[in-house]
């Protein structure tokens, strides 16, 4: 039986690469975004969610576990950024980005380790950001929510760790997809040159970590951060 | 439906029971302890069990209750205590979430 691996904020960028990536692979793969997805994919699951919204994380859990009987693996991809001087940030653009970036990992994370809980199996990876590492200016809110999550993944790894569930973080430079193409080259210039590998990230480099986190031999890696680019 | 709930708290009760071997435990009826007694499960034990129950009972009645909700947390008499109040409260929390 194939394991059974959801993804969040499927519809576009990294999250519908990871769908490609991982059906090919042979995973079971159920999805989530706000929206339907442009076209059908053979062999995908998708569940137009919120992920801020707890009743349908709950629902969508609990259906995606009623159908499987399992939930082997969470990757918590749905993310959302704005680029912003803090004196021009309206308090709504925070609580988009920290209900998206924070509360959707939190609910996900809680409600899937539930299931994951009484199979005493499962691999969470989180998404974290470069941005956090390097105090990016005119990213205070996103760098801060990331922060944010790499704190929750800590503390998380611990609490579940009894029940063999390992809870990792991936942190992504810039890759090219909607999330960073309001920067301006000039800026993504500057953040490429602090990286010790001075490129963009690409989709492959992040599936190359989420193979390792995902993979039954790594099940003594938990509460880790691993960032990409050679940023520390 | 609370005769189903308890059935459904006493044999999540009993699974977790195999591992930890507690007399206590054994024949888990409406009346048996869980937390915060002498007899009770040990924290850890008690997020399982929490957990277990509320999948249980969503599956069973369609519903998405939360066992381990702010007022849970809040009450001044805990829901966690026995299999008897932790079915009232899950009562209560299917009642107002239909």
């Amino acid at each position: 039986m194939s394991e059974v691996m959801i993804i969040t904020g499927t519809r576009k960028g990294i999250g519908r690469y990871l769908v490609d990536y991982y059906l090919e692979k042979g995973f079971t793969v159920v999805g989530c975004s706000r929206s339907p997805m442009d076209k059908e994919i053979s062999g995908y699951e998708h569940h137009c969610v919120d992920v801020a919204d707890e009743k349908a994380v709950q629902n969508m859990v609990r259906e995606v576990n009623k159908k499987h009987g399992k939930i082997d693996i969470l990757i918590n991809n749905a993310g959302i950024a704005s680029m912003n001087h803090v004196l021009l940030t309206p308090l709504s653009t925070v609580n988009n980005i920290f209900s998206t970036n924070v509360f959707g990992t939190f609910l996900f994370c809680r409600e899937v380790a539930k299931v994951m809980c009484s199979k005493k199996y499962g691999r969470i990876i989180n998404f974290a950001t470069v941005a956090t590492a390097l105090d990016l200016e005119g990213e205070a809110a996103y760098a801060a929510s990331k922060a944010a999550v790499e704190s929750f993944t800590r503390v998380m790894s611990r609490e579940v760790a009894d029940y063999n569930i390992t809870v990792n973080a991936v942190g992504p430079t810039p890759v090219m997809t909607d999330l960073i193409k309001g920067v301006s080259d000039n800026k993504m210039d500057g953040l490429i040159a602090t990286q010790a590998i001075k490129r963009m990230g690409e989709y492959e480099d992040i599936s190359n970590v989420t193979d390792f986190y995902i993979q039954k031999k790594s099940e003594f890696i938990t509460g880790q951060v691993m960032y990409l680019g050679g940023i520390t | 439906m609370r005769e189903e709930i308890v059935q459904i708290i006493c044999e999540s009760l009993t699974d977790i029971n195999e591992e930890l071997d507690y007399d206590s435990l054994k024949n888990a009826t409406e009346s048996t302890e869980i937390y915060g007694g002498d007899d009770g499960i040990d924290s850890l034990s008690l997020v399982r069990l929490v957990t277990d129950v509320e999948m249980k009972i969503n599956e069973k009645f369609d519903s998405n209750v939360l066992l381990a909700s702010e007022k849970a947390m809040s009450m001044r008499n805990s829901p966690y205590r026995s299999v008897s109040n932790l079915a009232d409260f899950a009562m209560g929390e299917l009642e107002g979430n239909s």
